[in-house]
């Protein structure tokens, strides 16, 4: 019988060694990002360190003394080893996590879970929705389409946060716009009257989006109530459910599908998902006894 | 010669599925409209005397809040439309209406509209449904604006 600390006869997909054993990896820099919300640039402490993600994956990040947290990964999938984590801070390790300075270690335990469908999406449009802080886990899908964009018809990257002092990737954000083959539009919910774009709730742009429904994959990350809205929208334009995917967020905790605690439906969310195309959750998502 | 704007109402998602019959009774109740940025269209409380069909721009909805000063809660833009105040008594406007950028719209006087509503109640049904729509899909813009989703419980 399997125990938890023995290693799987078969590893999840990009991991090299135990997943249950944190490797040290050195915080680069710290980013404040907006008010509560923080980056924190890593690299392996041991540079013969293998480690290869693929976008929508996630870690375990280790705050030593303190405790565990599964973190998206939103640095370049072609840019590891450097790993970038964008967290907000809502408790005690993430809040321990935003006391940590350059030069100081933690523990990284993953890649973890299922990615965005990049590869299925060649040949096709691409819309990507994303609210608030749910941009973080979607910024490795954008390197990665932007990394390869001659495989893709339109990308359109439609963008929600509460007030424009939320927005994440401000400068990314311009310099992608600067390229003009990425259509992005950014909407608030509220603001002063000296903001000059757009002033409404993520969902309302997406009628008015430039992109073929029929011929388009979605991906969608951000609150839970935003995604159950935002994919009805996307369904009432035309996107096919079945290419309509996003991600879900849980209470992580062993990452591969052990403990039990991210159990979602019949899934495991750090196993199963935490991307999953719609029609997978459709039954369960907005449950609140789930 | 004269022109209509019966081929740029059609053009417009409001528009969308009208019979041409309808169409040729409501452009006559209409205007080609440009504003540059920073004019004001209509201000809270002046009488609520059009609507607007944005064909290019953004405009946003604001009012003075104590405290937070001017604010804005809504924008509208390219195939939007702006206004509703002109179907309900007492026809005032709730709102301010800015213009952020250089807007192309077409303008509708809601008095001639009105009366063609009372002549033509089928005109005035379709009108009406299309503008509930609009409402409802605002209304549900406004209570997710309301959960503010991306606090800090999300």
């Amino acid at each position: 019988m399997a125990t938890m600390l023995e290693q799987p006869e078969v590893l999840p997909p990009g991991l090299a060694s135990d997943p249950m054993l944190p490797a040290p990896y050195r915080i680069r820099r710290v980013s404040q990002e907006t008010d509560d919300t923080f980056t924190l640039e890593l690299l392996p402490e041991d540079s013969r360190e293998r480690f290869s993600f693929t976008p929508g994956q996630f870690n375990m990040l280790y705050v030593f003394g303190v405790g565990e947290v599964p973190i998206s990964i939103s640095s370049d999938p072609d840019d590891v080893p450097l790993l970038k984590h964008t967290t907000r801070v809502v408790g005690t390790v993430t809040k321990a996590m935003r006391q940590l300075k350059r030069g100081e270690t933690m523990g990284i335990r993953g890649p973890f879970g299922t990615h965005w469908p990049v590869e299925e999406a060649a040949g096709r449009d691409v819309v990507i929705v994303a609210g608030g802080i749910g941009l973080a886990p979607l910024r490795p899908a954008l390197y990665r389409l932007m990394a390869e964009r001659e495989k893709y018809r339109k990308i359109v990257l439609l963008y929600g946060t509460r007030t424009p002092e939320d927005m994440l990737y401000r400068h990314e954000l311009e310099q992608w716009r600067g390229k003009f083959d990425l259509q992005i539009e950014v909407t608030v919910d509220r603001a002063a009257s000296t903001w000059r774009g757009n002033v409404g709730v993520v969902t309302t742009m997406i009628p008015r989006a430039p992109f073929d429904p029929s011929n388009t994959f979605a991906m969608v990350c951000g609150p839970e109530v935003m995604m159950r809205f935002t994919v009805m929208e996307l369904l009432k334009r035309g996107v096919p459910a079945e290419r309509t995917y996003l991600s879900a967020e849980r209470n992580m905790k062993c990452g591969i599908g052990f403990c039990g605690h991210c159990q979602y439906g019949s899934t495991f969310v750090c196993k199963d998902g935490p991307v999953f195309a719609f029609p997978r959750i459709a039954s369960i998502i907005g449950k609140s006894e789930i | 010669m004269i022109h209509t704007l019966e081929p740029i109402l059609r053009e417009h998602p409001f528009f969308q599925g009208m019979p041409d019959s309808y169409i040729q009774l409501i452009a006559g109740c209409s205007t080609n409209v440009r504003f540059e940025a920073g004019h004001i269209i209509f201000h809270e409380g002046d009488p609520a005397d059009h609507f607007y069909l944005v064909r290019e721009g953004l405009v946003s909805v604001q009012l003075v809040v104590p405290h937070d000063g001017l604010t804005t809660v809504m924008t509208v833009s390219n195939g939007e439309v702006l206004g509703w105040s002109w179907l309900f008594p007492p026809y005032r406007w709730h709102f301010d209406a800015r213009v952020q950028k250089p807007t192309h719209a077409l303008a509708f006087d809601g008095k001639c509209l009105r009366d063609k509503f009372d002549q033509d109640h089928s005109l005035g049904y379709e009108i009406y449904k299309r503008f509930m729509k609009i409402v409802s899909e605002r209304l549900e813009s406004t209570r997710l604006q309301l959960l503010d989703m991306y606090g800090n419980h999300a």
